[in-house]
């Protein structure tokens, strides 16, 4: 008898297992709906796939009438507008607080008590604050996404640079490279597939962060809308907007290691790492 | 009169209350090929960091070329480590060439048009010359361990230091692939004039391509306090075509290891 952990799957195995608990969700999902529908025709909380398909239809391509925009797509943009906003900024200061704490130890000695300190404070306890301080506008949403993952997304990458071997460090110097240069040409280009990663592992936390803002002060966006519909209990709205949100976070993931994959080939060769 | 190109006066390394090496006094002569062997722990690398300027001594002075040596890497000392001394993302070529785009252009470190174009033709030039001519553009994972090797040579070298320092550079090598290694740097030492300073856990390979030999390790002993005594160098071999046999008593050099090589 072989040991469990020596049994692989091959490629079709590896896709019936992966699909199956997926179907029998689904197929959980219709019976347990159908059983609630056969009870009471009015139930709210489970709606027949039917019923959400044409909550999906009405919110994607009819006009609302009140804002005379389409609202699937009006809240999409502005949730993503918000995101990458957020993901950019967030980016952009890693890339060159992350660069400096790791290349640097003056730097490491001096910025990183503050920004462990940072790190610890729990984000969604500073919304308030953003509010009053930045009022309720787009601003106080993105720096929310922005103060939600850049503590973690400097640290990551402060690491990953300080990890870049001794030996490396010590080659480019002895081929007289400066501070300056080893920063730009040795630990830039191999912080990118790292910071690529680290944004890959924030999307999720970033989502989080949008949809928690986005529910306490909007009037538009994803998360707004799934709030707004709660309180007439559409989960024949709901379900499909939590079907959209994953879909697109999947689909940033994926462009996310493709560009990894593009633009850092060397990261993603045999016995890289 | 020998032409002195480095000169250890004194040096004393210390951790805390650990010594590591205690009054070592050398001098190496310009043109030379030091092998230095030693027990595992002796402090040949903790030397070799000395002298690439990782680290200064805790007590004494080291002279390069009759001046004191910058306690930083610079680019008149090459090194080639055991791993890790290429750069992972950069080809073959572009790894090369990073030396001389440095020295070329202080802002951006990347050279443009001819200017680039010389960088890469003398750096393709190099590579060929240590035999990796057919993966110019390949990436240091997709090279073997040797051939990794090869191209961490030829990038110290474009640089033309007046030394090279070596530390275990065939140590994680086949040993088929270890004797072509040795006929390569022979011939580069050869060729290019080079001083050479070579850590190496293989006494038989110190003695094939050393011109002078070094044993680094402890002259006294505490058996209550072994930390408190560094090592010097206890064993100092000039070497001649003909003697080139290591002598029995380094052989039994305590936790020196029977050569794999060959
Ligand atoms: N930064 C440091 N702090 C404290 N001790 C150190 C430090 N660096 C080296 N040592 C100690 O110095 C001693 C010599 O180390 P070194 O690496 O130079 O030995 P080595 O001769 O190169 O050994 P090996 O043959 O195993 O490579 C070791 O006992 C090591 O623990
Ligand atoms: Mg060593």
């Amino acid at each position: 008898m072989r040991r469990l952990v020596n049994i692989r799957p091959g490629r079709g195995g590896k896709v019936f297992l992966g699909a199956a608990p997926l179907a029998l969700v689904a197929i959980g999902y219709v019976v347990a709906s159908a059983a609630r529908q056969a009870e009471n025709p009015a139930d709210k909380l489970l709606p027949p796939i039917e019923a959400m398909w044409s909550a999906w239809i009405r919110m994607s391509l009819e006009v609302d009438p009140v804002t005379g925009s389409i609202p699937l797509w009006a809240d999409t943009v502005a949730s993503l507008h918000r995101l990458i906003l957020g993901l950019g900024i967030s980016t952009g200061v890693t890339l060159a607080f992350g660069l400096v704490l790791g290349l640097l130890p003056v730097a490491r000695a001096t910025l990183g008590p503050l920004v462990a300190a940072i790190a610890v404070i729990p984000p969604i306890a500073v919304l308030p604050v953003l509010f009053i301080a930045l009022g309720l506008g787009e601003t106080a949403k993105v720096a929310l996404i922005v103060i939600g993952i850049t503590p973690f997304m400097v640290r990551d990458l402060a690491s990953q640079v300080g990890a870049i071997p001794e030996e490396q460090m010590v080659k480019a110097q002895t081929l007289g490279a400066s501070t300056w240069q080893i920063a730009l040409r040795l630990a830039l280009p191999q912080a990118m597939p790292k910071l690529l990663k680290g944004l890959r592992l924030s999307l999720g936390p970033a989502w989080v962060f949008l949809i928690a803002g986005e529910a306490i002060a909007s009037d538009v966006g994803l998360g707004y809308r799934i709030f707004l519909v709660r309180r007439y209990l559409a989960m024949d709205v709901i379900l499909p907007y939590v079907a959209w949100i994953s879909l697109l976070a999947v689909l940033m993931g994926l462009l996310l290691s493709w560009i990894s994959r593009k633009f850092f080939p060397w990261d993603h060769t045999r016995g890289a790492e | 009169m020998k032409d002195v190109l480095l000169s250890i006066r004194d040096v004393w390394v210390e951790y805390g209350d650990r010594i590591v090496l205690e009054k070592v006094n050398l001098e190496i002569s310009r043109g030379s090929f030091v092998s230095i062997v030693g027990p595992s722990g002796a402090g040949k690398s903790t030397f070799l960091r000395l002298i690439i300027g990782q680290e200064a001594p805790s007590r004494g002075a080291i002279f390069l070329n009759g001046e004191p040596l910058q306690p930083e890497p610079g680019p008149d000392r090459g090194v080639v480590f055991q791993r890790y001394s290429v750069f992972p993302h950069l080809t073959a070529l572009e790894n090369v060439a990073f030396g001389l785009e440095c020295s070329g252009s202080m802002f951006l470190g990347r050279l443009f048009g001819k200017r680039r174009k010389a960088a890469l033709d003398e750096a393709a030039q190099m590579l060929a010359r240590v035999g990796l001519s057919h993966s110019l553009n390949a990436y240091p994972s997709q090279l073997s361990g040797g051939m990794q090797q090869r191209l961490a040579i030829a990038q110290a070298l474009v640089r033309k230091p007046r030394i090279l320092l070596l530390d275990e550079p065939f140590g994680a090598l086949d040993p088929g692939i270890r004797l072509d290694m040795h006929g390569l740097i022979d011939e580069l030492w050869r060729e290019h004039g080079l001083t050479i300073l070579m850590v190496t856990h293989d006494i038989k390979e110190a003695f094939k391509l050393g011109d002078r030999v070094l044993a680094f390790d402890k002259r006294r002993h505490d058996p209550h306090a072994p930390h408190r005594f560094g090592s010097s160098a206890v064993y100092d071999f000039p070497l001649t075509e003909k003697n080139r046999r290591p002598p029995a008593e380094l052989l039994a050099l305590s936790g020196a290891e029977p050569s794999r090589a060959e």
